[in-house]
């Protein structure tokens, strides 16, 4: 338990990051730094798109699976770390 | 009568295999060449037949039916929970996520997973994988491409009786929008039963508009407030100012009493530059500009006559069809007249007749459009008759640049936000011209065939990479230009302003050379009378008659002369016509002359 505070934590205190977000295996939020509607935006919107680029590696190579996700924008970057149940999500603007 | 036939065939005999066999051939008929058939027989050589090499092709046309498209919605709400948990209550959520957290699962999966994004936050930090190194070195390259422009969208007014599109807003903030000002100019010959509306287009939908604004009289000007982009302002043709606000529909949210309002058509409106973002004025071909507070439209809160002589007498007044304000300068506003006579006013000044500062002339007609250089305010363009002319505050006798004279009435200009050296002008050929004038004087840029019928008004977004235009049958068109008229191009700063540097001196020279000669004249003159009023001044006054006459019919000679040698000379092309064309020379250098500045035009002005 206090593990977990202490990573997200540390995760939080890094340079540039923005929020910190652990949502389940349906897209359900368990843990944020962000405000409630945002989190459940992107919590929703990046669960779907985390399943599809995870199913995407599946397909192409059955043995293959998702590690990391990191989408790059013009405003910053959203990192996704998936496991089975549950997905770590970060918003870090890494150009500060 | 009764026709039998009796087919008699065993039974057993129907569809049995045929059964051929050899025979003997045997002669059935043997007809002899007959000598009187043979004479009838006539030769024809040649012999004219048609024939083709190529496949033979048809055209067909089909008219498709238009592809309707619609834009729906669905509303997502959160999901995802458990069936024995309501998202709605807090208590429940929450006792739900501490259950997650004490999960042994979870407490690995999250402390493996942090490892794996702290080094990918750690990596971000610690280079910029995306850093660009030779960032100054590619702005060169992009001038290589010739200019052109594209057409995006067409926004046809859905009106069954079509208006012109008189003046085009974009929205200030994401150029999402567009607003388009739709009214007939002609006087008290609208056609029966035409809509007052005006409409505002989201530019992904040409399909329908997004809002109609519903004026009780056409709109001749509507312009989005720069500070809340909900709020528009319209100029009617009846001469009311009226304000929408977008959140509250299509109904008019604020409307200028009629007898305070102008009394002609409003042809431009500008938001001013206040706290509130309220404030507003106006002008119209009444002569009068006002300024508005649109929390308090019952009457205007200041009134200017456009009187040049300052005598504040709206009889005189001149009629303002533009109006062209800068926010960088607070204080000061321009109109441009019917008359073809820019009026530069100060707002702040005491008393009413200080209000007028100075006028420019030089226009032979209503000056459609009026803007300062965004780059360089003290210099500013303005559309009128068959030309387009760049003007310096510091030359008022004259515009310091200007194109020829064009074939069709030019109808609207504008600066380009981004490049100094930059603008756009409309004509009423249907043509869009996009003027570099640091590439090339004497021509467009580039000119484009936007569509049949005239083209009005134009409008340039504030990346300067879109431009939309309205057309007289209210189709607003909406174009893209090439990259390398919307980028700002190295030097073209420092190019520009020294090149309104130059033409102000030429300029001013040429002013002070005209004064001079004037008063040499004024001399001379004067002189002359005095010796002249010794003599018998009505005799001189015949011999200089008829020496005159003799001057004239002998230049008339010799030019008749001269074009009787040409026409010899130009036979084999028999459709142009030798006069004309001489004179359209002699103008075009001219003018190619005193655009380039050359050193020799004070001389050719001077004679002028």
């Amino acid at each position: 338990m206090a593990e977990v505070e202490e990573t997200l934590k540390r995760i939080q205190s890094h340079k540039g990051v923005i929020g910190t977000m652990v949502v389940n295996a349906e897209g359900i939020p368990i843990r944020t730094t962000l405000d409630n509607s945002t989190t459940v935006q992107y919590a929703g919107l990046l669960h779907q798109l985390t399943m599809k680029a995870r199913s995407t590696v599946r397909d192409i190579d059955p043995q293959n699976d998702l590690t990391f996700l990191r989408i790059r924008s013009k405003k910053h970057e959203i990192m996704v770390a998936p496991d089975k149940e549950y997905l770590l999500i970060v918003i870090q603007n890494p150009c500060e | 009568m009764e026709i039998v036939y009796v087919y008699v065939k065993k039974r057993s005999e129907f569809g049995k295999q045929c059964n051929f066999s050899d025979r003997q051939a045997e002669l059935n008929i043997d007809i002899p060449p007959s000598p009187q058939l043979a004479e009838q027989f006539v030769e024809r050589n040649p012999v004219d037949t048609g024939i083709q090499c190529s496949t033979s092709m048809s055209e067909h046309e089909a008219n498709t039916e238009r592809f309707e498209m619609e834009t729906r919605g669905v509303n997502h709400i959160e999901g995802g929970w458990p069936k024995d948990v309501n998202p709605l209550e807090l208590e429940q959520t929450i006792r739900f996520r501490k259950k997650v957290e004490k999960d042994e699962n979870y407490i690995n999966a999250i402390t493996q997973l942090g490892s794996i994004m702290e080094h990918c936050i750690k990596q971000n930090n610690a280079i910029d994988i995306y850093q660009e190194y030779f960032d100054d070195e590619d702005a060169v390259e992009v001038m290589e491409e010739a200019p052109s422009a594209k057409t995006i969208n067409v926004f046809r007014d859905p009106q069954e009786i079509k208006r012109p599109a008189t003046h085009l807003s974009w929205h200030p903030d994401g150029n999402r929008k567009l607003a388009v000002a739709y009214a007939c100019l002609n006087f008290q010959r609208a056609p029966e039963g035409m809509s007052n509306d005006s409409y505002i287009w989201d530019l992904e939908n040409p399909n329908r508009p997004e809002i109609a604004l519903k004026p009780s009289s056409p709109l001749v000007t509507l312009e989005y407030n720069p500070k809340d982009s909900h709020v528009l302002l319209g100029g009617c043709y009846n001469g009311q100012i009226a304000c929408w606000d977008t959140r509250k529909g299509s109904l008019v949210a604020e409307l200028s009493t009629i007898e305070f309002s102008h009394r002609d058509p409003v042809y431009g409106t500008i938001w001013l530059q206040s706290k509130t973002g309220t404030e507003c004025f106006s002008a119209s071909t009444d002569g009068q500009v006002m300024w508005w507070d649109i929390r308090k439209m019952s009457e205007p809160t200041e009134v200017v006559i456009m009187d040049i002589t300052k005598k504040e007498q709206l009889e005189n007044a001149l009629g303002a069809i533009s109006l062209e304000f800068e926010p960088t300068l607070p204080t000061k506003f321009m109109v441009g007249t019917e008359q073809g006579i820019v009026i530069s006013c100060n707002r702040k000044a005491k008393t009413q007749a200080e209000k007028i500062v100075c006028t420019f002339s030089g226009h032979h007609g209503p000056i459609y459009a009026l803007q300062r250089n965004p780059f360089y305010p003290k210099n500013f363009l303005t559309v009128g008759d068959w030309t387009a002319r760049i003007w310096s505050e510091d030359s008022r006798e004259s515009s310091i640049m200007w194109t020829k004279y064009h074939m069709a009435y030019l109808t609207d200009g504008a600066w380009s936000p981004v490049r100094p050296a930059v603008f756009f002008t409309t004509k009423m050929d249907g043509t869009l011209d996009i003027w570099d004038f640091v590439f090339k004087q004497c021509d467009p840029a580039l000119s484009l065939k936007v569509c049949d019928e005239a083209l009005l008004c134009l409008r340039v977004q504030d990346n300067g990479c879109f431009i939309a235009c309205g057309s007289q049958l209210g189709t607003a068109t909406l174009l893209e230009v090439s990259q390398g008229l919307c980028t700002l191009q190295r030097n073209e700063r420092n190019m520009a302003s020294s090149i309104f540097e130059r033409e102000t001196r030429r300029e001013k020279i040429l002013e002070a050379r005209h004064r001079e000669l004037r008063l040499k004249e004024k001399g001379k003159a004067e002189g002359r009378d005095d010796d002249l009023r010794e003599e018998e001044p009505t005799l001189n006054l015949e011999e200089l008659v008829t020496k005159a006459e003799e001057e004239f019919f002998d230049i008339i000679f010799r030019e008749l002369k001269r074009r009787e040698a040409e026409a010899v000379k130009k036979k084999p092309k028999p459709q142009e016509k030798p006069s004309l064309e001489t004179d359209e020379e002699v103008e075009g250098e001219d003018e190619g002359e005193e655009e380039r500045g050359d050193e020799e035009s004070p001389a050719l002005e001077g004679q002028t």
